[in-house]
């Protein structure tokens, strides 16, 4: 009791300073320096002796993800004064206060039979306020993993007042093999990487897959036919079907529009490549682009009315930008270098690219009208952006250099903050974030 | 009549040009070869390579590639005399095929690469039917920069990694 006391003293005396820094849980993402939110989260209460392992790996998992944003900081449970031994008791705020967490996650788990349910109440420590009202989420014992991302989406949520991305997954593409004989396989996994699971064999090179907005179908470029074509694949049965070209004519770099009927990408003929769109349900082909010039890596604005793409039109790769019908496209990259595989944000404010420049690649970011670029990696390369769910964050392939040269896939915050390797075994190219899980 | 004599100033010139400049693929075509090319007859042919209607001989005497400048699809002075070559054994070889692959080295993102290739190998496919091998024979493909044949990274590999090779095949042209 002394002891705890005087840690309790000694911990009050330094918070001074941060303490008169606490207003409400509130963090609030700019591209200015964030000082990450701190937070604890005691193991979450088996409430049945089954629950054991999946309430610490649940959890652990919540932690992991908040922490792995680099905008929470987790304060480890060796520093805790107070356990929370029952999801039901009340909190000791003053014991969180003094091991300044701001944020207190409690939860509990409860295993019957196949069926998982996890319940979790988020604190904020320093007004001694919960925020928000308890939530539960109920899966199952093989799916602990998505309970884990569901309450950390919800903690990510209601401290930041955005969207999470959480549990969510990637489709990718598995790569094997020395580079003069890569094996390339589709993949899918969860946002961390985790439970992977394939899609296709790697009897043939694919390429670049692309998530439908709700997430139940692929697109992908496929070497089949010996002349890339573009595939559409049912995630849940694996069933494939092919999109209608004309022979002689290589199609690849789909994107799906966002109600998933149509897709837009580019077909090659005679040397030319151009941007085409088709419906899907009727067959319909449009071509949007006219010129003699490489014009491809189209992507839809989020309310559909407008495509940026890339073109070479002007001598090197650029960005364009027109209107979901083709017609006129204005130039909107206008630094140093090249400039390829545009990605519009979910949020419609930004455009994520690939830049070439003085022998080095990089991803980057700009305002739909060009402005504000900035450039968030740099390396020998790195290429195809893609968009978490939220916007915050961009998934990419880094590739590195010479005979032993392997591809990972990495992740970078929009601040150009936090970038990390994707832990997965082998190496993984051309990621497609999908959206939320429902 | 003018075509005779016209394939027989490029044979001329072909011959010429080859003495100037042997063996281009500095180890050799069929060096360069290997088996990355395509599920044509390029790799492991049956045949003798001084059998002029033999596709080894095609792939390895004539040549069955052009190499590219750094983002470019013109054919240079020495693609014309390997393609010059390569016009003349398919209008010589009538029951052949072939399929066009166009590639690109790393330097460059995936979509443009595959663009790219499609360019470079339209542009030997051009080139040929230009040289009398008629369009129906030719198909092209492109495989951006996903089969490159050397690994470094650096000009040397990159020089070799960015061409167009001409694949052999007997069967009707499926797609």
């Amino acid at each position: 009791m002394m002891k705890r006391l005087l840690t309790l003293l000694v911990a009050l005396l330094l918070a001074g300073p941060l303490l008169a820094q606490s207003g409400p849980l509130r963090l609030t993402i700019t591209d200015g320096v964030i000082e990450p939110i701190t937070f604890a989260v005691p193991s979450f209460e088996a409430e049945s002796p089954a629950a054991q392992q999946a309430a610490t790996d649940i959890s652990r998992l919540v932690v992991q993800d908040l922490a792995g944003t680099g905008l929470f900081r987790e304060v480890p449970s060796t520093a805790f004064i107070s356990q929370v031994s029952s999801f039901a008791q009340p909190v000791a705020f003053p014991d969180w206060r003094a091991i300044n967490a701001q944020a207190l996650i409690v939860g509990a788990v409860t295993v019957s039979g196949e069926q998982l349910v996890v319940k979790f109440r988020l604190y904020d420590v320093f007004s001694g306020q919960e925020l928000g009202q308890g939530l539960q989420f109920a899966g199952t014992v093989g799916g602990w993993r998505r309970m884990g991302h569901k309450v950390a989406d919800a903690v990510y949520s209601r401290i930041t007042g955005e969207g999470g991305y959480f549990d969510s997954r990637v489709v990718f593409v598995s790569e094997s093999g020395p580079k003069d004989n890569r094996q390339k396989r589709l993949a899918i996994m969860d946002f961390d990487g985790a439970n992977v699971q394939f899609l296709t064999d790697s009897s043939n090179i694919v390429l670049a897959p692309r998530f439908s907005p709700n997430g139940d179908r692929v697109l992908y470029t496929s070497f089949e036919s010996g002349f890339p074509r573009i595939n559409v694949l049912n995630v849940a049965n694996v069933g494939r079907q092919q999109l209608q070209t004309a022979a002689g004519e290589m199609a690849f770099s789909p994107r799906f529009s966002r109600d998933g009927r149509q897709v837009i990408y580019s077909l090659s003929n005679g040397g030319n490549t151009d941007i085409y769109r088709t419906d899907l349900t009727t067959g319909q082909h449009l071509r949007l682009t006219q010129t003699p010039s490489i014009e491809t890596a189209p992507s839809l604005s989020p309310d559909g009315s407008q495509i940026v793409f890339e073109s070479d039109r002007s001598g090197t790769q650029q960005l364009y930008v027109m209107s979901a019908n083709g017609g006129e496209a204005r130039r909107i990259s206008f630094g140093e270098g090249r400039y390829g595989s545009p990605v519009w944000s979910p949020r419609g404010d930004l455009v994520a690219f690939t830049k070439q420049n003085a022998g080095r690649f990089h991803i980057g970011v700009m305002r739909v009208d060009g402005s504000e670029e900035r450039l968030l990696t740099s390396s020998f390369l790195d290429e195809g952006p893609s968009w978490s769910p939220n916007g915050r964050v961009i998934m990419f392939t880094r590739e590195t250099q010479g005979a032993g040269g392997t591809s990972s896939l990495y992740s970078v915050d929009i601040s150009g903050r936090n970038l990390k390797a994707v832990p997965l075994q082998g190496g993984g190219s051309d990621p497609s974030w999908g959206p939320l899980q429902p | 009549m003018t075509l005779v004599s016209k394939t027989a100033v490029m044979l001329l010139v072909l011959a010429t040009a080859a003495c100037t400049n042997p063996d281009r693929f500095g180890g050799g075509a069929g060096g360069a070869g290997g088996g990355a090319d395509g599920a044509g007859l390029n790799g492991g042919v049956a045949g003798s390579a001084s059998d002029p209607s033999s596709p080894l001989f095609f792939n390895q005497t004539i040549g069955d590639r052009v190499l590219f400048a750094v983002d470019t699809s013109t054919i240079t002075p020495e693609g014309r005399t390997i393609l010059d070559g390569q016009a003349q054994w398919l209008l010589t070889n009538a029951d052949y095929r072939a399929v066009v692959e166009g590639h690109a080295d790393e330097q460059g993102t995936r979509e443009y690469n595959l663009a790219l290739g499609q360019r470079r190998a339209n542009a030997v496919r051009e080139y040929l039917v230009s040289r009398g091998v008629p369009a129906s024979r030719l198909q092209v493909t492109s495989y951006g920069k996903e089969r490159p044949i050397q690994v470094c990274s650096n000009e040397s590999c990159y020089a070799q990694n960015r061409r167009a090779v001409t694949v052999l095949s007997f069967s009707a042209i499926t797609s």
